[in-house]
């Protein structure tokens, strides 16, 4: 029987949500529902031994000891096989699976394969260091995820031949694999030109990688003259979230005037992200937009300015194509209102 | 969206817990920060002790943006 071990966030453990973020790894012998409905995929070829589980918080700003505690734990059960997540577009959880499923194969020679969306940074980070089954970005996915990510765990234990990306629902590696094409490549390209030249569709052989990148901007010469404005993914709002700005996909930011503020407090501001607990944000608001510490920065003199304005949205699982919309918005009055340098703060 | 700052021209710098992330995204100028609830704080301190932990990061940010790069930079001090 392969044997097939499963790491999950404190959440679909049952631990608990954001409050519980912060709790260190674990093993569970007695199998949560995920594990479960992940065991009932492999239809007898396969068995999930054991779960192991992190909180998200505690994984991302503990990464070494969690992760050497967490394949300790693996080791012992000595698996076929290691399934991590599905983590859909939850940021810190798709880190963690994807930093979970390529140590395992990296540091133990376990096979592994992870679930989540295209736009999760994990996916980006460890797409190439094992196989990520494609999901949609929230867990409404889970019935079409646990089916593609079971099909695929039982193909690699197994030890078969692992068909491309498009085949088999995993998002593309960027390895290259030889193969016997039934047309010469001369044929090919000739026939992709034809119906290129006839507006038809066509599949390349070869994308190219797309590096969007950003050169640097020239330092600031003289930041003592310099207007900073702040902006944060945090999802610090006025108190009531006047903007009605979502805890989660965030569909807009804020705009919010500042002047005169020195101190951010819970009567006046509070967080609307949801997704990382908002205790602390909510008591004190300046531990994600540092208000207080820029005004006396401002009044010494040791910054020219701080920009009227604040901009703010929710980070948690916003849609990429969003963000870029909202930045590359309010980037324009930012240059309009003759602001010098930004801090960005994320949660 | 600190890329889309960037592209507008105006020197950014991040200030986030999980680097990994803010690298993967594309920041060119990184302040790594305390924790993911509470980046710019540690409630286990009291009030003074924070705010001079909060603006000893923030001058970090500053002295960031003050220094030249040429590519993706981690500024840990």
């Amino acid at each position: 029987m392969i044997k097939v071990v499963h790491y999950i966030n404190q959440f679909y453990a049952g631990i608990g949500g954001e409050d519980k973020a912060d709790i260190g790894p674990a093993k569970m012998d007695a199998l949560p529902p995920i594990s479960t409905a992940l065991n009932a995929q492999f239809k007898g070829e396969a068995e999930v031994v054991a779960t192991v589980y992190c909180g998200d918080s505690y994984f991302a700003e503990n990464t070494d000891s969690a992760l050497e505690t967490i394949l300790g734990y693996i080791k012992e059960e000595n698996p076929d096989l290691v399934v991590t997540g599905p983590a859909f577009n939850a940021g810190r959880y798709g880190v963690a699976a994807g930093n979970v499923a390529a140590a395992v194969t990296e540091q133990l020679g376990i096979k592994s394969v992870s679930g989540m969306y295209i736009e999760n940074p994990g996916a980006d980070m460890y797409k190439s260091k094992t196989y990520i089954v494609s999901t949609k970005n929230s867990a409404a996915g889970m019935k079409d995820a646990m089916p593609a990510i079971g099909k695929l765990a039982l193909k690699i234990a197994k030890g078969e031949e692992i068909g491309s990306a498009e085949e088999e629902g995993y998002i593309p590696r960027g390895v290259r694999v030889p193969l016997w094409e039934k047309e010469r490549g001369a044929k090919r390209a000739v026939d992709m030109l034809v119906k290129k030249l006839n507006g038809e569709e066509f599949v390349t052989e070869f994308p190219m990688p797309e590096f969007d990148r950003v050169a640097p901007n020239p330092a600031v010469k003289d930041i003592t003259k310099a207007k900073i404005a702040l902006v944060t993914s945090g999802g610090i709002v006025p108190k009531g979230n006047p903007d009605h700005i979502e805890s989660s996909s965030a569909s807009h930011y804020g705009k919010y005037d500042i002047e005169g503020i020195t101190d951010l407090t819970a009567d006046t501001f509070q967080t609307a992200h949801g997704g990382y607990d908002p205790v602390y944000a909510n008591a004190d608001a300046d531990r994600v937009l540092p208000v207080d510490i820029l005004r006396q920065l401002e009044k010494e003199g040791k910054i020219g300015s701080l920009h009227r304005y604040y901009y703010s949205t929710v980070g948690n699982g916003t849609a990429v194509a969003n963000a870029k919309k909202f930045a590359e918005t309010y980037a324009k009055e930012l240059v309009a209102d003759g602001v010098d340098a930004v801090i960005l703060t994320s949660t | 969206m600190v890329k889309e700052i960037e592209r507008a021209g105006i020197p950014v710098v991040h200030m986030c817990t999980v680097v990994p992330i803010s690298l993967t995204v594309g920041a060119n100028r990184i302040v790594p920060t305390i924790a993911i609830p509470h980046p710019l704080g540690n409630p286990a301190l009291d009030l003074e002790e924070e705010r001079k932990l909060r603006r000893g990061l923030v001058e970090r940010a500053l002295k960031a943006l003050e220094t030249p790069v040429d590519e993706q930079t981690v500024f840990e001090q």
